[in-house]
């Protein structure tokens, strides 16, 4: 094995660990977080953290070829819908009236009419 | 109209790369992983995604419901009408060969692909369809009141 592919291996090899890391993170803030919107916060921000994280380390895998290419316009969907789908969960809670819990008197949020 | 405006421009975004992708799976179905099914599936899903964000009625001015309706049967008879040909070709029920029949092979090629296209038409059809029927319902709550 060569400097190079070590070197490769050893780059992927920690950004998918690190991504796997930010994954498990959220899963435990799903699981021990208090309210909803902690939970929520949790969920959205780790996953895009891990999954991009993840994403970077296959790239260096798997090198100059059309994977690499494939698993980047993957990972921009992804980097698209996640904070959407997350914005759609938050924008129906707040919208339907449920508030953080420090936050009671939040305004500017009522339904649109 | 400013309702929903993150999900609408997202949506915008989307629809025409769900519909490719979906094209994608289709014919590149017998070299990776693949085929009509999942290919019609997620054809529907770039409609479907497109009348739950903006409206069933602007979804159905583009794909309207009677043509979902002939997509489906048109499906079937794609599938089976490929098996007939080869009937009358002198072999078997969908067998592809007869297609090119110096070269079995590359008649298989494109009997697959011809009866995947069926397949992927059928699911596309039947899965818009469904959600048609679904959210056709009369609505229990109006749309201002959420």
């Amino acid at each position: 094995m060569t400097f190079l592919e070590a070197l490769r291996e050893t780059v992927s090899w920690v950004l998918i660990l690190s991504g796997g890391f930010f994954t498990i993170v959220g899963a435990f803030g799903i699981w021990r977080f208090r309210d909803f919107w902690a939970r929520l916060h949790a969920a959205s921000i780790t996953d895009s953290a891990g999954m991009i994280l993840m994403m970077a380390g296959m790239c260096v895998q798997a090198g100059f070829t059309l994977i690499t290419v494939k698993l980047i316009i993957i990972g921009v969907f992804l980097f698209i819908t996640g904070p959407t789908a997350t914005h759609a969960v938050a924008n129906a809670a707040l919208v339907s009236g449920r508030r953080p819990t420090e936050a009671p008197g939040l305004t500017g949020t009522e339904p649109q009419r | 109209m400013h309702h929903h405006l993150i999900l609408r421009v997202v949506t915008k975004l989307l629809v025409g790369t769900i519909i490719l992708y979906a094209l994608y799976v289709q014919f590149h179905g017998d070299y990776s992983p693949g085929g009509g099914f999942q290919a019609g599936v997620i054809m529907a899903v770039a409609f479907i995604l497109y009348g739950v964000v903006f409206s069933l009625a602007s979804v159905q001015q583009v794909f309207p419901p009677w043509l979902v309706h002939k997509l489906v049967a048109l499906g079937v008879l794609i599938y089976a009408g490929t098996g007939v040909v080869s009937l009358f070709l002198g072999y078997n029920y969908l067998d592809y060969g007869a297609f090119t029949p110096h070269h079995p092979e590359h008649g298989q090629h494109y009997g697959i692909l011809v009866v995947e296209l069926g397949v992927g038409v059928t699911v596309t059809g039947v899965m818009v369809a469904i959600y048609y029927a679904f959210a056709g319902r009369t609505p229990v709550i109006s749309d201002e009141e959420w």
